[in-house]
């Protein structure tokens, strides 16, 4: 299972005289089970770029393919192609419309042609890997915080079941712990149910810590597509960019200037523990 | 009294069902006593549902208080003929810049709040001038908000409170929607406002990195001010944030772990220019 972007191009307004060029030239493959994290400047074009990944957006030019077919050659079903891929969309919760978190959760099943009691069986799953309390159920979901709200609008794409999951700034707008919650949760999907996760994110510490794989997008092209510790490598172009590198990968570089023998690679805070330790002990 | 007090100050939301009648009570704050001194920089930290967007409602009038008072610049909120006076002395700008942007260019978006005043037109423009400059958009003032980035819109938003010359200005999580740059443009922009115009300015945020510059912080939990005192005192408690659901900014966990790990680096590491100076004190 692998979804393939092949020399996309995508402009908006063609045909007026307001043309933006908003991805350029984009090939990307994205393998069964990875990790993946998007950055980039606002206007950058990720939005744009991951509406290709499940058909909402056709590509100008270029081809996309899931699975080795071409889901724009008119034979695929672009229905089928929303099941395996899901998107949620920055602030979910505002999606929210039935009167109980269950009955939310079982509109897109439902849709997908699941009987009731199917419909319900992967809600109960979804609402389960999501954490949240059996008790909230049969709640409206407009009684919820704003962070369990969000968990269930999740939850709602993650009962179609697919295969893979494209999630746009899951946690702004979320305090601290809510944010670890909702990534510890895709973590968890992603290594015990094997579903594919593309997250685009604004927090380089969050990518830095949870991903595996990291692609930079600067107006409208692929920038770097490398594993984080690659890219933040090269703080400076990021800088060009609009973007950095986590707060203690510079500090790594502070401490090296001033002669300390530690690792400059280091993203994450245990890593920067480790080496700082290991260059103090030496 | 400082420029902003509450005393007591409890705020309940009254939930009714489909007849009218009360379902239940939720008491969105419990109890707050605050006292903030002109030309300060606050920061309130708090998770979410914790009551920090409710007491910064109170602090404008948009909201009245159930029990207590708060007083803004010496004048009650519960009183009506205060509430004009008191939104002129504290503005406040709002998490979502596409919510505060009314007019087609963004001189006159800036220009609607003095004009609502009633202030002269030749005083509108310059006023309009002097806001767009300090928040470093006066490049921009015939162009239309909506091709704007977030941060712009939002340095827009702020300079439409700015231009009704307001002594306070209370953000409720104004960088929650931007990117890296995005939100580093706001906060240098809040900040360079406290340090030369002396505005006093109350944030409230959910990232602590914000929090650093803040003459006093405080965190919230349950409706109630569960701590407070300057930045160093708040982020030297590293647990306890964390049982609040809060953080501390990544330099202070690095400190905090490496003091955890035998290291004698002292508690409250703000930046990386203090953990530098710890660790070579080290050798």
């Amino acid at each position: 299972m692998s979804l393939i972007l092949n020399e996309v191009n995508y402009y908006y307004g063609k045909g007026t005289n307001l043309v933006s060029h908003a991805v350029k030239d984009v090939t990307l493959t994205i393998e069964d089970g990875e990790f993946i994290g998007i950055i980039g400047h606002t206007g950058s074009g990720k939005s744009t770029l991951i509406q290709h990944m499940n058909g909402l957006l056709k590509p100008t030019s270029g081809g996309v393919y899931y699975n080795g077919r071409d889901v724009h050659d008119g034979s695929f079903k672009l229905k089928e192609l929303r099941s395996h891929v899901g998107i949620v969309f920055q602030y979910p919760e505002y999606q929210l419309f039935e009167a109980t978190v269950f009955d939310d959760v079982c509109f897109g099943p439902k849709n997908q042609g699941l009987k009731d009691n199917e419909a319900g069986l992967v809600a109960f799953e979804a609402l389960r890997d999501m954490h949240i309390p059996p008790e909230m159920y049969y709640q409206s979901p407009f009684e919820l915080s704003g962070g369990q709200k969000r968990l269930v609008a999740i939850a709602g794409v993650l009962a179609m079941k697919p295969d893979m999951l494209i999630l746009d700034e899951p946690t702004a707008g979320l305090d601290p712990r809510g944010r670890k919650e909702i990534l510890n949760l895709l973590s968890r999907l992603n290594r015990e149910k094997h579903i594919t996760v593309v997250l685009v994110s604004h927090s380089m510490e969050d990518v830095a810590e949870y991903v595996n794989r990291l692609i930079v997008m600067d107006k409208g092209s692929i920038a770097f597509d490398a594993t984080p510790k690659e890219v933040f490598a090269h703080y400076k172009e990021l800088e060009t960019m609009g973007l950095a590198a986590p707060k203690v990968t510079y500090f790594m570089h502070q401490l090296k200037e001033k002669g300390w023998q530690v690792d400059t690679s280091a993203i994450t805070v245990e890593e920067a523990k480790k080496s700082i330790l290991a260059a103090i002990r030496r | 009294m400082g420029i902003m007090k509450a005393a007591k100050l409890v705020h309940e939301y009254i939930h009714r069902d489909d007849d009218g009648n009360v379902d239940h009570i939720e008491t969105a704050l419990n109890g707050v006593d605050l006292d903030i001194e002109a030309g300060d920089f606050i920061a309130i930290l708090g998770h979410n549902g914790s009551g920090k967007s409710t007491l910064a409602k109170h602090l404008n009038a948009i909201l009245m208080p159930t029990e207590g008072t708060v007083w803004v610049d010496g004048k009650n909120t519960k009183a009506p003929e205060n509430t004009l006076d008191i939104r002129k002395t504290a503005g406040m700008v709002f998490q979502n810049p596409d919510n505060q942007i009314i007019a087609g260019m963004v001189e006159e978006d800036v220009a609607f709040g003095p004009e609502n005043m009633g202030v002269p037109s030749q005083e509108i423009w310059q006023r309009v001038m002097r806001s767009l400059n300090l928040v470093h958009m006066e490049a921009y003032k015939n162009h239309s908000p909506n091709k704007l980035s977030g941060g712009q819109k939002q340095r827009v938003a702020i300079a439409g409170v700015l231009a009704m010359q307001p002594k306070c200005i209370v953000l409720d999580e104004p960088t929650a929607m931007l990117d890296p740059e995005g939100r580093k443009e706001v906060m240098d922009a809040v900040l360079e406002l406290n340090k030369t115009k002396q505005v006093t300015v109350i944030l409230i945020t959910h990232y602590m990195e914000e929090a650093i510059h803040a003459d006093k912080v405080y965190v919230m939990d349950g409706g109630e001010i569960v701590m407070e005192g300057t930045a160093r005192e708040i982020f030297a408690r590293v647990q306890e944030l964390e049982n609040h659901r809060l953080s501390v900014p990544q330099i202070t966990k690095l400190a905090h772990e490496l003091k955890c790990s035998g290291l004698p680096i002292p508690d409250g590491i703000l930046d990386e220019e203090e953990l530098m100076e710890a660790i070579c004190h080290l050798s």
